[in-house]
């Protein structure tokens, strides 16, 4: 199994990265472009976990520990079959 | 007195703090290397900055799990001294030793630079020697120094009054102007409810020496020592 998850800054943290994209966007005529926010995709590849109920556990604890700060970030995942 | 730097995979100002608390101010200094877990015989351990594991995913996010950083657990809460400079700062927050995060700086540059900062604590361990109000002259060196703590977490830190350092002007005044990276409300520094971790992003051993621009960040080292020798708070 297969996860990828997105990793982003929380409603209400101010993103400088993303404000800077919206910049330059807006600097090469996308006007329509309201806000950018940047975040991180990260890929895990799962050994011998079949269990889809299983790998969100797995997902979960590993995002909460480790791969999204809770002060600063969301997470959120999607889990594919290989 | 014996302070211990601890050296992590990544550090880069590990000798710098060596060799002002050794060499400069003549206490005695050893390194600690990060697969290390046991700090007995230590009074302060240093947190140094530095890119600790390349800083990746997050600046300080996958040092927390190396084995000295158990060590620096039990010692900061057996009551031990433990200074977090800039990426040590960043460690401390991810380890959950302090509360709230670090953001990229706001104009998303690296910065540095000397910046005033004032000291808003006289009774901790690290600024016994300095005065409420007084105001150093520092340097700072970071990407990720926009600390950033929500409404809440703010509010127990005041209510605590766990703010140390805000950037100021050299005056001392605290304004949107004087602060270099975005900052919440010019937060340079914090320490914990007891007192005894203090993190903060500018660098006390990059200004120790005359010749160096300031010797201010001398008052933070030999704080640390008059209050481990009783003359201090």
């Amino acid at each position: 199994m297969k996860a990828r998850i997105i990793v982003t800054l929380k409603r209400g943290v101010l993103d400088p990265q993303g404000k800077a994209v919206r910049g330059a966007l807006s600097n090469l005529g996308f006007n329509q472009v309201k806000n950018v926010r940047v975040g991180k995709v990260i890929d895990v590849d799962l050994n011998g976990v079949e269990d889809e109920a299983q790998a969100r556990a797995l997902i979960e604890d590993m995002c909460r520990k480790l791969l999204a700060n809770p002060v600063i970030e969301d997470f959120s995942y999607t889990l594919e079959d290989e | 007195m014996k302070f211990g730097v601890v050296v992590f995979p990544g550090s880069n100002c590990d000798q710098d703090c060596h060799w002002a608390l050794g060499r400069v101010l003549g206490h005695e200094a050893e390194y600690v290397w990060y697969q290390e877990e046991d700090l007995t015989g230590l009074d302060c351990v240093i947190l140094p900055g530095g890119f600790s594991y390349g800083d990746y995913l997050r600046p300080g996010a996958l040092v927390r799990f190396s084995p000295v950083m158990e060590g620096v657990r039990r010692f900061a809460q057996g009551g031990g001294l433990v200074l977090g400079i800039c990426n040590g700062f960043q460690i401390l927050l991810e380890a959950g030793l302090l509360p709230g995060a670090m953001m990229r700086n706001k104009n998303l540059r690296f910065i540095c630079q000397y910046v005033h900062v004032r000291v808003e604590r006289s009774d901790t361990p690290f600024t016994c020697l300095l005065k409420k109000g007084e105001v150093l002259k520092i340097p700072i060196a970071h990407m990720e120094g926009n600390y950033f703590a929500d409404e809440a977490t703010l509010a127990q830190l005041k209510a605590h009054d766990q703010v140390v350092f805000r950037y100021s002007s050299p005056g001392g005044e605290v304004a949107e102007e004087y602060n270099p990276n975005g900052s919440l409300e010019n937060i340079a520094g914090i320490c914990n409810r007891e007192g005894n971790v203090l993190g903060m992003m500018p660098h006390p051993e990059r200004c120790c020496e005359a010749i160096l621009g300031s010797e201010d960040g001398r008052m933070i080292f030999e704080s640390i020592v008059a209050h481990l020798t009783g003359v201090g708070v």
